[in-house]
């Protein structure tokens, strides 16, 4: 049994789900930092599966590229959240997610 | 060859003046009023010789220049200017007369704080009148048409800080406004009928008989309520002698060229219409008959010399609109046809226009000299002027001369045509004018003698800067333009021996005058064939008449006018109070049913319906957005799982509807 397109696609949709369950579910903070992480990946894993199924002698990388791409702002984009985090607990001294409400009408 | 660039040249000139002197010569050279002054005498001296120009080429005629201005679908709006013979007559009268009053104001206006102010507003209303006459659709007309009664609101209330002068002003732009609306609705119920603004199609449509019926009566009149508001005819007159409080070259400009002369050629502009329809015509004659006597009884008692004057031009309008609408009623019951009769009806009108235009503007400028003199407006404070003022004495003569039909002088020629056609055409009319030739000559020379004659009376003492002891004659600067004045008020009548300028006038609007209805005259005809052509002999006694009760009452004194004053006791109060319309006006119309009924009721509407439309889609706001605001949790997960439903909803739908 040879690894096709569909199982890439599936592992993609599985970790997907489980960040976007994460995301939205859980309440610490940090933890939805990681979930969001979670669906990058997915994601990236998605890309670089497309991109090789496409093209399959490797000679345009856009795919891969993408997926670089991806995981340079995810790097940045954990940075700066876990930055916003640490604020948050040095004001609140908590990081439940719930307590963050200030936008609440 | 005549370029049709010239046109707009003439139209922009004024134009530019007035840019120019707000834009430049105000905010720089403040200090130097002068050159305001010299901006708007050498662009109208441009403009006109190129009306000369124009009137010279009249071979080419119509010269057309259209751009197109807006188009919204179907509905396109033009810029369209054009020349024709009555459009040639009109330029030459409104530029030369302009350029005479500009001239005349430099010395007039010497010292006024408000120097540049005035020549803006001159150039303005200028520019508006010479861009009426020569547009070349109903939409254009009407765009310039309040334009020269925005130029009359700000020059009548130019000494705004008077409060007469202000209400004056109001009073001229509202009551203007009444019958501007009848003009408005006639161009839409015109636009909607044929399609057309073009003036000359909807003329065409009109003697073809397309055009007919009792929207063209409709139209016809609602016309004609505009040309009544702005040639001051009744019972829209009232605003014309209130607007003497603006200085007095305004005053003489409205008279002559600008403001009322644009009722009477807009009429004439659109005779053909007017002609085609019986009782729209013979209801233009009736009412410029009735004003022509109406304010001419009143000219009999006024003692404020401009007051005098301007209920002359209400009277003189009412001529002229009596000379349009006769000729149209003879069309109109078929005594002529449209070809020999709308240019005869021009010629009839127009000629009386053009030659009214530089009598009443001398005679305007002659009381402004005479009040410059004597600090005073008010005649029973003037006389013996003579002797103080020859030269302004001797064109006032000729003025009043000219406008009471005194052969051979300008007026005689044109108002014998009118009341020799309202004789053939409208007797009822006939004897409603010769009243008032006989009228027309009393009151000008109750000014004559009043003003001129017997011993000087003192002037207004201590007021203004005008007073001072001595009254003496004005400076050159003044006089010339009366001069000029003078000469053309004697001699452009004689623009009409061999029908010159009949014919002339008679081709305006692309028809021509057809010989056979033209009363053609020689210069010693009115002696010499008294036997085929009594009227114009009747007419030149019958003034004779005027002058000569004139001169009994007032410098012979052998009837006292107070005497005539008490036998006649009532009619003098009835006339010296203007017929109590002012009252009537204000009373009735305003006060009762304005204030009291109409107001009221949009009082009402206002409260209870736009503010009740406001206030609700207020508390709406207040409602839904209270209501709308629980949603914003602030819990953003909350928002995170709306995002992915909503998504997941997306992708249903089109996994199903693909």
């Amino acid at each position: 049994m040879s690894l096709g397109l569909e199982h890439y696609l599936i592992l993609s949709a599985i970790l997907f789900s489980i960040g976007l369950y994460g995301a939205l579910a859980k309440r610490n903070a940090v933890v939805v930092l990681m979930c969001i992480e979670i669906m990058l990946n997915a994601v990236n894993i998605a890309m670089v599966a497309f991109s090789r199924y496409l093209v399959p002698d490797v000679v345009v990388l856009t795919g891969h590229v993408f997926a670089i791409f991806i995981m340079t702002v995810a790097a940045a984009e954990a940075a700066v959240g876990l930055a916003i985090i640490i604020t948050i607990y040095r004001n609140r001294h908590t990081v439940d997610i719930e307590q963050a409400d200030l936008m609440q009408g | 060859m005549l370029p049709s660039t010239v046109l707009w040249v003439i139209f922009l000139l004024p134009l530019f003046s007035l840019a120019f002197i707000s834009l430049v010569l105000r905010p720089f050279f403040n200090n130097y009023p002068k050159l305001s002054g010299y901006t708007i005498i050498s662009c109208l001296a441009v403009a006109l010789g190129l009306s000369i120009w124009v009137m010279t080429s009249s071979d080419q005629f119509p010269v057309e220049s259209t751009i197109e201005w807006a188009v919204v679908g179907d509905f396109r709006i033009s810029l369209g200017f054009v020349a024709d013979n009555l459009t040639a007559i009109m330029l030459i009268v409104v530029t030369g007369i302009s350029l005479m009053v500009q001239i005349y104001s430099q010395g007039y206006m010497h010292g006024d704080p408000g120097y540049h102010r005035y020549f803006a507003f001159m150039s303005l209303f200028t520019a508006s009148m010479l861009g009426l006459v020569l547009a070349s659709n109903l939409l254009l007309v009407y765009v310039f048409w309040e334009g020269v009664g925005l130029g009359s609101y700000l020059l009548i209330g130019f000494w705004f800080h008077k409060p007469s002068a202000a209400a004056a002003a109001k009073k001229a732009f509202i009551v203007t406004r009444f019958g501007d609306f009848g003009f408005l609705i006639a161009i839409l119920i015109l636009y909607f009928t044929t399609g057309t603004f073009n003036i000359a199609e909807l003329n065409n449509l009109a003697m073809a008989g397309i055009l007919g019926g009792t929207t063209l009566t409709l139209a016809a009149l609602g016309i004609f309520s505009g040309a009544v508001g702005k040639s001051a005819q009744f019972p829209l007159h009232t605003w014309l002698p209130d607007a003497m409080e603006g200085p007095t070259p305004v005053s003489s400009l409205i008279h002559a060229a600008t403001m009322v002369a644009a009722g009477v050629y807009l009429v004439a502009r659109t005779l053909p219409m007017f002609a085609s329809s019986e009782f729209a015509i013979m209801f233009v004659a009736v009412i410029g008959g009735v004003t022509a006597i109406f304010a001419a009884s009143m000219g009999l008692v006024m003692n404020d010399i401009k007051r005098v004057l301007a209920y002359s031009t209400i009277s003189q309008l009412g001529y002229m609109m009596l000379g349009l609408g006769t000729v149209g009623v003879a069309i109109s019951q078929g005594y002529l046809t449209y070809e020999e009769g709308i240019g005869l009806g021009i010629a009839v009108g127009i000629f009386h226009l053009f030659t009214h235009a530089f009598f009443k503007c001398l005679l305007f400028l002659g009381a402004g000299s005479v009040s410059h003199a004597s600090g005073t407006f008010d005649m029973r404070l003037m006389g013996g002027l003579r002797k103080y003022m020859p030269w302004t004495f001797l064109v006032f003569l000729a003025g009043a001369l000219s406008l009471s039909g005194i052969w051979p002088l300008a007026g005689f020629w044109s108002k014998d045509m009118i009341v020799l056609h309202a004789w053939e055409h409208t007797p009822v009319l006939f004897w409603l004018a010769i009243i008032t030739v006989f009228m027309t000559a009393f009151y000008m020379f109750r000014v004559i003698f009043m003003t001129f004659g017997g011993e000087y009376r003192g002037g207004e003492q201590g007021h203004g800067d005008h007073a001072h002891g001595e009254p003496h004659e004005s400076p050159l600067v003044m006089v010339f333009p009366m001069a000029v004045l003078a000469l053309m008020a004697i001699g452009c009548g004689w623009a009409i021996w061999g029908g010159g300028a009949a014919q002339f006038l008679g081709e305006a609007g692309y028809y021509g005058l057809h010989g056979a209805h033209w009363h053609a005259h020689g210069f010693f005809d009115v002696f010499t064939k008294v036997g085929e052509e009594p009227m114009p002999l009747i007419a030149l006694a019958v003034a004779l008449a005027g002058i000569l009760l004139a001169y009994t009452m007032y410098s012979a004194k052998w009837i006292s006018p107070e005497r005539v004053g008490k036998v006649f006791a009532p009619l003098y109060t009835l006339f010296s109070r203007k017929y109590y319309l002012d009252e009537l006006y204000e009373q009735v119309f305003v006060v009762r049913i304005l204030q009291n009924g109409i107001f009221r009721l949009i009082e009402l509407f206002d409260i209870y319906v736009v503010d009740g439309i406001v206030n609700g889609v207020a508390n709406i706001t207040v409602v839904g957005s209270s209501t709308l605001r629980r949603l914003q949790t602030g819990q953003l997960q909350s928002y995170g799982l709306a995002i992915v439903l909503g998504v997941l909803i997306i992708m249903v739908v089109l996994f199903i509807y693909r």
